[in-house]
């Protein structure tokens, strides 16, 4: 297969019909509200809790409805409950309801003693059977409620809420920007193996024959094109070619040395991690970004997200790998910035914060390290949820919970 | 807790409705102004006498009560805002009654109006509450119709209520408001049409849905001797009740905060729910008045379904409901949907009916419900009027 080949031409809308512009459920919360959509973005649902009494309570609010303490936080809740009463939303007043109307929907009362509205997936049992309750992310990026049965039921995922919710591969056009790495490789397999329509993954230098190329560029349902993240050129060629195809666009490219600030004198080697893992990111969004927004709305197959794969080093220098940190919070910083102006399309942006991946610049890290199918497999997962933030392995989990309690507290444990 | 002082004096007079409009290129304030002008051209007072305001509106914004004296050129010494939606007339009423009572005024007009323009109703449902922004409308954006499906879903499973049990009030109301010259729907309306009407959020029909509109809804509140002195039928306050979130630990409301105080409302109006020759009950939706009948006690928990089929609720009938027709065939106002039965009432009673007359009728009873800020409505109201 030679490089210019784009491989099947995956379907077309009708040019005839207009384009679907695109509509999104209601974006506004109160402040403290958020809190719930914070904690459905990493797949968690929390309730609010009070510090000093212990009550539970929904929706969330600014005081205790008990005791009137303002000592409040979020807790995770297991979702168990009993669904009371239920509806279908036939004729809803927003747009974006209207054309995916009906919405079934529904009040259940969780065991720890709320009441709460939420979306019913269909294989719900009747009013008063049990439920489990799970927050997911909105099209635009907000927590909502989805009652689900309680026990697992075949075809779970085939829900149209989940799917409206979800940005799985399955049936869609999927961009791995780097093949050359070992993620990038089991990237492509993962989001084939998941039911990806298309995968296309870029290769830089493909003279070079990096291991495993070749056995994947010999996968059927795989196409190898060229892509230099670092030549502007190189990504409007391929965006030329391929951009108004791609529904998930995954930014496995990556610069990746060890060293500090003081351990290398220069700042060629910095230079190039800002290259790849910044600069790389900012010609993927504005040659791609627009185009997917365009299509976010568009039947029968439209673009649904766009995946960075970050480090855990993102959110706090790791000083043995300093200039690789900072690389990486420019691109998470930047990942916020392409998250917010992807909102209005309801392109989702999934950014991913792997701790030590098992590979070669990793030589020296201890284990636990992340093996890249494993974390493959865990980014096709995150699609499937919908969620905002992946933190896919121990080292990360651990990482993020010390950041969320006090990111000072992690700078001082870093530096030690 | 203390015993309730009684409304001894007090009466309702001037009873003004400004026909309703679908839809109205006017802002509330035009529908404000008619019903004061309304209040004076039926009463005969200076507008000047008319010493205290409380105004009711949805749709008023940026203003409040307050800009509402300076855009009509009035100087109450007593102003209250109340937009509670539909227990806003039970809530202004109230208020007034006691302004008058303890001399903070003279004469009060209690004054409710909403204007309708094209997606204005989406736009304040968006916006209804922080709990309804944060928690409600971000699940299919159904507005009320979903949140009163769900308490009619819980009901009916509970008490086994049918859908023709609330298609029988539908249709009695709609009789009821063939006579009433303000109301939208002027045309019968057959059970079979209810039934086959199309479910909007099941398992609310479109029958079951009151339809937004443009209007206003005014009366007066006076001492009698006021009432006497300019010659106005009036009508006397025997009781009246507020409660707002009331069992906020039921899992969902499957009754009232009408259930808390309605033994106090009957002790201070002097008679039973026997006595009373006709309900003004709040109607968005049939449900509610399900709850109200149960509440107020006409009847057990679970029975009103019972009582509606023992029952005629025309105004001919054994036991008349919303005698203009009420929200489901007048329309919805906005928040003066909180006053139309409470106006209707005062008609009735004094003699000024516009449309069909209960024969004899000497007791009122009128109820108001409203603002379902999350999950459920939180204010009720009610009050007895007397001829």
């Amino acid at each position: 297969m030679s490089m210019s080949d784009h491989g099947p031409s995956p379907k077309r809308r009708n040019p005839v019909l207009p384009p679907r512009r695109p509509t999104l459920p209601p974006v506004a919360r109160t402040r403290h509200a958020l809190g719930l959509s914070a904690a459905a973005a990493i797949g968690e649902f929390a309730l609010q809790e009070c510090r000093e009494c212990g009550a539970v309570q929904y929706p969330p609010r600014e005081a205790c409805r008990s005791c009137l303490s303002d000592m409040l936080t979020w807790r995770p809740d297991n979702g168990a409950g009993t669904l009371l009463a239920s509806t279908v939303v036939r004729r809803p007043y927003e747009l974006y309801f209207r054309e995916h109307a009906p919405w079934p929907t529904g009040l259940v009362r969780l065991d720890c003693g709320v009441s709460v509205v939420a979306f019913l997936h269909r294989a719900c049992p009747e009013a008063e059977g049990r439920v489990r309750v799970r927050a997911y992310l909105d099209r635009a990026g907000r927590a909502v409620l989805v009652a689900l049965p309680e026990q697992e039921v075949p075809d779970m995922s085939e829900d149209p809420l989940l799917k409206a919710f979800g940005n799985a591969p399955k049936g869609r056009n999927v961009l791995v920007t780097d093949g050359r790495s070992d993620l990038g490789q089991a990237m492509a397999l993962a989001a084939l193996k998941a039911g990806a329509e298309t995968v296309w993954v870029g290769v830089s230098d493909p003279w070079k024959a990096p291991p495993g190329f070749k056995a994947l560029e010999e996968t059927p349902g795989i196409t190898v094109l060229s892509l230099d993240v670092t030549e502007g050129q190189s990504v409007e060629t391929l965006a030329g070619q391929i951009g108004g195809k791609v529904d998930i666009l995954i930014n496995t490219a990556e610069f990746h040395r060890t060293h500090s600030a003081l351990s290398r004198r220069g700042v060629e080697t910095a230079r190039a991690e800002m290259d790849v893992n910044y600069f790389g990111l900012l010609r993927l969004g504005q040659a791609f970004g627009p185009a997917m927004c365009s299509r976010a709305a568009e039947k029968p197959k439209n673009a649904v997200a766009w995946v960075n794969v970050l480090s855990v080093f993102a959110l706090a220098n790791y000083p043995q790998q300093g200039t690789f940190s900072a690389s990486k919070a420019a691109a998470l910083s930047l990942a916020q910035c392409l998250r917010a102006e992807f909102r209005s399309s309801g392109l989702r942006v999934l950014n991913v914060f792997p701790g030590p991946v098992d590979e070669d610049w990793n030589q020296l890290e201890l284990p636990p390290k992340l093996a890249p199918a494993k974390l493959a497999s865990a980014i096709v997962r995150a699609l499937e949820d919908g969620i905002e933030d992946l933190y896919p392995d121990p080292i990360a989990r651990d990482w993020h919970e010390r950041w969320r309690a006090d990111p000072k507290v992690l700078e001082m444990e870093l530096t030690a | 807790m203390s015993r309730r002082l009684g409304y001894d004096g007090v009466v309702l007079a001037s009873p003004v409705t400004i026909p309703y409009e679908r839809f109205s290129t006017r802002g509330a304030h035009w529908f404000l102004g008619r019903a004061m002008r309304a209040l004076v051209e039926t009463s005969g007072l200076d507008k000047a006498a008319i010493d205290g305001l409380c105004a009711t509106s949805f749709s008023l914004a940026p203003d409040t009560a307050i800009g509402v004296t300076e855009h009509l050129g009035l100087s109450p010494r007593w102003l209250d805002y109340v937009p509670l939606g539909g227990a806003s007339g039970m809530i202004a009423l109230r208020r007034a009654a006691r302004a008058v009572q303890t001399g903070d005024a003279e004469i009060v007009a209690c004054v409710a109006a909403d204007t309708n323009q094209t997606d204005s109703f989406r736009r304040s449902t968006a916006a209804f509450s922080q709990f309804a922004q944060d928690a409600v409308y971000p699940y299919g954006s159904g507005g009320p119709n979903a949140s009163f499906a769900l308490l009619t879903d819980h009901y009916m499973r509970t008490f086994g209520a049918r859908p023709e049990d609330f298609g029988k009030v539908c249709v009695a109301q709609r009789r009821n408001s063939l006579d009433f010259p303000h109301a939208l729907f002027r045309s019968e309306l057959t059970l079979e049409q209810y039934l086959n009407s199309p479910l909007i959020a099941d398992p609310i029909r479109l029958y079951d849905c009151v339809m937004p509109c443009a209007g206003a809804e005014a009366f007066l509140v006076m001492r009698e001797e006021t009432a006497r002195t300019q010659g106005l039928p009036h009508v006397y306050l025997l009781g009246a009740i507020e409660r707002h979130n009331a069992f906020a630990d039921d899992p969902i409301q499957e009754r009232g905060g009408w259930a808390a105080d309605r033994d106090d409302l009957f002790a201070q109006a002097g008679i039973g729910p026997g006595e009373i020759d006709f309900l003004q009950a709040y109607d968005d939706y049939p449900v509610i008045i399900f709850l109200q009948l149960e509440d107020l006690g006409f009847c057990g928990k679970g029975e009103a379904r019972a009582f509606v089929q023992d029952n005629d609720l025309t105004n001919a009938g054994s036991f008349p409901v919303n005698t203009s027709g009420g929200q489901l065939s007048v329309g919805q106002a906005g928040a003066a949907g909180g006053y139309l039965g409470l106006v209707e009432a005062i008609r009735q009673l004094s003699g000024q009916a516009v449309g069909g007359v209960v024969p004899d009728a000497r007791y009122g009873l009128v109820s108001g419900f409203g603002m379902i800020n999350y999950d459920r409505g939180l204010s009720t109201g009610a009050a007895v009027l007397a001829a």
